[in-house]
C-alpha cells in the first residue's frame, strides 16, 4: 500500500461564502509522512482538514492528491480516491454496533469486506471483543478506536485525523499515537490536526503552525519541539516544548 | 355598476380583516421568529368570544351578554390572549418545528371544541345572528358596508401604527435580537422566553381582534370558517407581502385575498355547478403554487426583510 | 368493552405505525418536519383505489373471507411505487430548492402548503365524497372474548407487522439499509465513509412513501377513503414519531400503536369527537417531559 502525496496550494475555504476561514494556505505532505497541523483556536485547523476531506466549501486554490486536483469535490468521491477522514466529534455511528460501524467504513467495497474487517480487528484487538456493542455505549478510548478503524476500512492512501487525542486520558493518548505510527508504518500518509502539540510532534515527521487561516511556521517536528515560539504559544513555556 | 362597487366594498372589508390577522402573525413570525401555524385557532377564539359576548340570546348556547361593540372587541382580544398564554407557556420553549406542530394541534383542538361543544359555540350549526355594530343606523346595506369599511380601515391603521411603535421601541429591538441569536440575547440578561411569550400573546390578541371583527360583520360563524386553509391563506399573505414588514403584511393580505376571490369568481363563472367544490380545491392549489414560487425564488416576498427569514436551519449534506 | 377498544386501537395503530416510520426517517435524515407526509398516505390510498378500479374488470375473486383479492394487492404494490415517485418529485421540486437556500421557515410552510395542495388535487381528481375499496359489508367475528373484528381488520394488523419485520431485515441485513441507518445516525460521517447520501435519500423517500401508501390503504380498507384522511392523521403521526423518538424506526412503530390504542381507549372516558386531541395531548406531554421520546437518543 503506497501512501498518497498531498499538496495544498493557496487554499481559501470556509463555511459561508465571503467569510473565508482558511485564507490562502499551502502545505505538503510527502508519501508515508506524518504531518501535524498546530495552532491556536480559530486558526482554521479544523476547517482546513474538513475542506480537504470535502466537507467544507473551497472558494479558491487546489488540493492535489498524487497530482490530481480534488478541491471542492464531494466527500464521497474523495473516499473513493483513498482519502479517509476521522472527525473530532461525533465520529462514530452511535446507534450502530462496532462491526456495523466498520462495515459502513467499508461501504465502497460492496460486500468484499471480510478481509478488511479482520485486518482492523488485528490492529485493534479490543474491538473484536466488542464487535456487537453499540458504538455509543463505549468508553472514549474505545470509541476513538472505532472511529479510526472505520476510516481504515478502505485501506486509505491518506488518513486525516482531527484531534485524535481530544478528551482522552494521557495513557490513552499514548496508545492512540502509537497506533497512528503503526498505521503510518504500513505506508499510509497521515495528516493530523492536534492541540496536544508535544505528543503529536513526537511521532510526526514535520509540522505546520497555523494562525489566522495561513501557515506561519513550517519545520521538521524535532525542530518545532525545540522552538521557543511554539513552546510559548502552547504552554507559556520558554525554550520550547521539550 | 353598483353591484361591482358593493362587491369591491365587501372584498375590502374582508381584506382588512385578513390584514389585521396578518399583522398579528407578522409580529409573531416576522419580528420574533415564532412558527404559529395555528392562526385559525386564535381567529376562532376571537370570533366565538365576540359571538358569545355580543350576539343575541340563544336558547341552545351560551350568550349573549349583550356587551356593546368596542368592549366586546376588547374582551375577545383578551380571550385570544388568554388562549395564547395558556398555549404558549408549555410550547414556546420547544424548538421551532415542534412549535409548528404544536400550534397545528392547538388550532385543531380549538376547532374540535367549536364542533363538539354545542352549548358554547352552537356546534356544527354555528353561531347565528351576531349583532353588527350600529346595525340599524344606515338606510341601505351598501351604506352600512361603507361605514364598516371605513371603520375597518381605521382599525387597520390603528393596529399598524401601534405595531410600528412597538417594533421600533426598545422592546421591539430586544425581540429582533432574540430572533437573530437567542444565546447572545440571553447572555445579555434578557429573558428570551418572556419576550417571546409577550410577542406571542400580543400577536394572538391581534389575530383574535380580526376574528371578532369578522364575526361582527359576517354575523354567522361556524367551525367551517376556521379550517387550516385559513392559516394557510394568512401565511401565504405574509410570505408574499413580506415577512418582517408591516406594510408588506397589509399589502400581501389584499393581494392574496384578491387572487383568491378573483380565482373563485372565475371558477364560479366558468365551471358548472357540480364542479364547484372542485373549483374551490383548484383555488387552493393555485394559491399554493403562488406561495411555492415566492418561497423558492423570492423568499422575502415583496417588502420583506432578509433578516426575518434567516432561520435556525441546519444544512443537510447534499 | 375495553378489550374491543384496545383491538380498535391496534387496528388504527397499524396505519399509524407505517406512516410514522416514513415520517421519522425523513425527519431525521433531512432534518425537517414534513407536513406533507400525510398526503402520501392519502395519495397511496387513492392511487390504490384507482388501480383497483382498473383491475375490477378481472374475474379474480376475493381471498376467502377477505373483501379483496389479487387486484387490491397489485393495486397496493403499484400505488406504493407511484407514491414513492410522488414523494421524490415533491422533494425535488419543492424541498430541495428550499434546502439549498437554507431558509428554515420555507421548508415548514412549504410542506404545509404542499400538503394542502396535494389534498386538494385529490379533490379535483376524485371529488370530495368518501370512497371504499369494496361495497361488500364485512361481518365482525368474535376472535377473543369481548373482541370482534372483521377479516380485513385482522389482515391489516398482520400485514403491518409483516412489513415491519421485512423492514427490520432490510435495515439490518442489507448494505442499503445499513447506509440508511448510518445517515439517520450521522449524515456527515456517512458522507465521509463514502456513502452517496443523495442517492440514499431517494431510497429513504421510497421506503417512507411505500410504507405510507400501505398505511393509507389499510386505513381506507378499515375506515374509509377521504381526501383529508392524511391531514387528519398528521397529528397522530407526528405524535407517534415524537413519542417513539425521532430517528428511531422501532420507536415509530411503538409510538404508532401506543397512539392508536390511547386514542381508541380514550373513547371510554371522553367524547369520540375528541379522539384526535388525545394524540395531541400525548405529544405535548412527551415534548415537555422527555423530548427525545421513548427510544430516541438524548441530544
Amino acid at each position: 500500500m503506497i501512501g498518497a502525496t498531498l499538496q495544498v496550494s493557496n487554499l481559501v475555504a470556509g463555511y459561508t461564502p465571503g467569510v473565508p476561514i482558511v485564507r490562502g494556505l499551502s502545505l505538503t505532505v510527502a508519501a508515508g509522512e506524518i504531518v501535524t497541523v498546530l495552532g491556536p483556536n480559530g486558526a482554521g485547523k479544523s476547517t482546513l482538514v474538513k475542506a480537504i476531506a470535502g466537507l467544507v466549501s473551497v472558494f479558491e486554490g487546489s488540493v492535489f492528491l498524487d497530482g490530481a486536483d480534488f478541491a471542492g469535490h464531494k466527500a464521497h468521491t474523495l473516499v473513493s480516491a483513498g482519502v479517509a477522514f476521522v472527525p473530532q466529534n461525533e465520529n462514530v455511528f452511535r446507534r450502530m454496533s462496532v462491526q456495523e460501524n466498520l462495515e459502513i467504513g467499508g461501504y465502497l467495497y460492496r460486500g468484499r469486506i471480510k478481509e478488511r474487517l479482520e485486518a482492523i480487528y488485528d490492529l485493534f484487538p479490543d474491538l473484536a471483543r466488542l464487535r456487537h456493542h453499540p458504538a455509543g455505549k463505549l468508553s472514549g478510548g474505545q470509541r476513538q478506536m472505532v472511529a479510526v478503524g472505520r476510516a481504515l476500512m478502505i485501506a486509505p492512501r491518506l488518513l486525516i485525523l482531527d484531534e485524535p487525542s481530544a478528551g482522552l486520558s494521557p495513557k490513552l493518548v499514548g496508545m492512540v499515537f502509537q497506533r497512528v505510527r503503526a498505521v503510518r508504518d504500513t505506508g499510509v500518509t497521515i495528516l493530523m490536526v492536534e492541540q496536544n502539540a508535544k505528543a503529536a510532534l513526537l511521532i510526526s515527521d514535520r509540522g505546520y503552525v497555523l494562525a489566522e487561516g495561513q501557515e506561519r511556521i513550517c519545520d521538521a517536528a524535532d525542530a518545532l519541539l525545540h522552538n521557543p515560539e511554539v513552546g510559548e504559544l502552547y504552554l507559556g513555556a520558554k525554550g520550547g516544548l521539550v | 355598476m353598483i353591484g361591482l362597487f358593493s362587491y369591491l366594498v365587501f372584498f375590502l372589508i374582508i381584506a382588512s380583516v385578513f390584514a389585521i390577522v396578518c399583522l398579528g402573525l407578522n409580529l409573531q413570525w416576522g419580528y420574533t421568529g415564532l412558527f404559529n401555524i395555528g392562526v385559525a385557532g386564535f381567529f376562532a377564539v376571537g370570533a366565538y368570544s365576540y359571538a358569545i359576548l355580543a350576539g343575541p340570546h340563544h336558547a341552545a348556547r351560551l350568550g349573549s351578554f349583550g356587551v356593546p361593540f368596542l368592549p366586546a372587541l376588547a374582551l375577545s382580544m383578551v380571550a385570544a390572549g388568554l388562549a395564547a398564554l395558556l398555549v404558549g407557556f408549555p410550547t414556546l420553549r420547544l424548538r421551532d418545528d415542534y412549535l409548528a406542530i404544536a400550534t397545528i394541534g392547538i388550532a385543531s383542538s380549538i376547532q374540535l371544541v367549536a364542533t363538539n361543544e354545542r352549548w358554547l359555540t352552537g356546534g356544527t350549526q354555528g353561531a347565528r345572528n351576531i349583532v353588527q355594530p350600529l346595525a340599524g343606523a344606515f338606510s341601505s346595506p351598501l351604506r352600512y358596508n361603507l361605514f364598516f369599511l371605513a371603520m375597518m380601515v381605521a382599525f387597520v391603521a390603528v393596529v399598524y401604527l401601534a405595531l410600528e411603535r412597538m417594533v421600533n421601541s426598545p422592546w421591539g429591538r430586544v425581540l429582533m435580537a432574540i430572533r437573530e441569536d437567542e444565546t447572545a440575547a440571553s447572555s445579555l440578561g434578557k429573558n428570551a422566553f418572556a419576550y417571546r411569550l409577550q410577542s406571542f400573546v400580543i400577536g394572538s390578541m391581534i389575530i383574535g381582534l380580526g376574528g371578532a371583527l369578522y364575526a361582527s360583520f359576517i354575523t354567522f360563524i361556524s367551525p367551517e370558517d376556521f379550517l387550516p386553509v385559513l392559516t394557510f391563506q394568512v401565511w401565504a399573505m405574509l410570505i408574499v407581502g413580506g415577512s418582517g414588514n408591516n406594510r408588506g403584511a397589509i399589502i400581501g393580505a389584499v393581494l392574496i385575498w384578491g387572487l383568491w376571490t378573483g380565482s373563485g369568481s372565475l371558477a364560479q363563472m366558468v365551471l358548472p355547478a357540480d364542479l364547484q367544490v372542485k373549483g374551490g380545491a383548484i383555488q387552493i392549489v393555485l394559491i399554493g403554487l403562488v406561495l411555492m414560487v415566492v418561497l423558492i425564488f423570492r423568499p422575502r416576498g415583496l417588502f420583506g426583510s432578509r433578516k426575518a427569514l434567516i432561520g435556525h436551519g441546519a444544512t443537510v449534506p447534499e | 368493552m375495553l378489550a374491543q377498544l384496545l383491538a380498535n386501537g391496534i387496528i388504527l395503530g397499524a396505519t399509524l405505525a407505517l406512516g410514522a416510520i416514513g415520517l421519522t426517517l425523513t425527519y431525521n435524515v433531512l432534518n425537517f418536519a414534513n407536513f406533507a407526509h400525510g398526503s402520501l398516505l392519502s395519495w397511496g390510498a387513492y392511487l390504490a383505489f384507482a388501480f383497483a378500479l382498473a383491475f375490477a374488470g378481472s374475474t379474480a375473486t376475493g381471498f376467502g373471507p377477505l373483501s379483496f383479492g389479487w387486484p387490491l394487492l397489485f393495486a397496493l404494490i403499484l400505488s406504493a411505487t407511484l407514491t414513492s415517485v410522488l414523494a421524490i418529485v415533491v422533494d425535488f421540486l419543492v424541498f430541495r430548492p428550499l434546502r439549498r437556500s437554507n431558509v428554515q421557515v420555507a421548508l415548514v410552510i412549504a410542506s404545509f402548503g404542499a400538503s394542502l395542495m396535494l389534498r386538494n388535487l385529490i379533490i379535483v381528481i376524485w371529488g370530495p365524497e368518501p370512497k371504499y375499496y369494496t361495497s361488500d359489508i364485512q361481518i365482525q367475528q368474535a376472535i377473543l372474548p369481548g373482541v370482534r373484528a372483521t377479516p380485513d381488520q385482522m389482515f391489516v394488523v398482520v400485514l403491518a407487522l409483516v412489513l415491519v419485520v421485512v423492514l427490520h431485515l432490510f435495515l439490518t441485513r442489507t448494505r442499503l439499509g445499513k447506509a440508511m441507518r448510518a445517515i439517520a445516525d450521522n449524515p456527515v460521517l456517512a458522507e465521509v465513509s463514502g456513502v452517496n447520501v443523495r442517492n440514499v435519500i431517494y431510497w429513504t423517500w421510497v421506503v417512507g412513501g411505500s410504507l405510507a401508501a400501505a398505511g393509507g390503504v389499510f386505513y381506507g380498507l378499515t375506515v374509509q377513503i377521504l381526501p383529508e384522511m392524511g391531514f387528519n392523521l398528521l397529528l397522530p403521526l407526528f405524535a407517534a414519531a415524537i413519542l417513539g423518538g425521532i430517528g428511531s424506526i422501532y420507536g415509530a412503530v411503538l409510538g404508532g400503536f401506543v397512539i392508536g390504542i390511547a386514542s381508541d381507549l380514550s373513547v371510554a372516558v371522553i367524547s369520540p369527537g375528541y379522539k384526535p386531541a388525545v394524540a395531541f395531548i400525548i405529544m405535548i406531554l412527551v415534548l415537555l417531559l422527555r423530548p427525545s421520546g421513548i427510544l430516541g437518543e438524548k441530544k
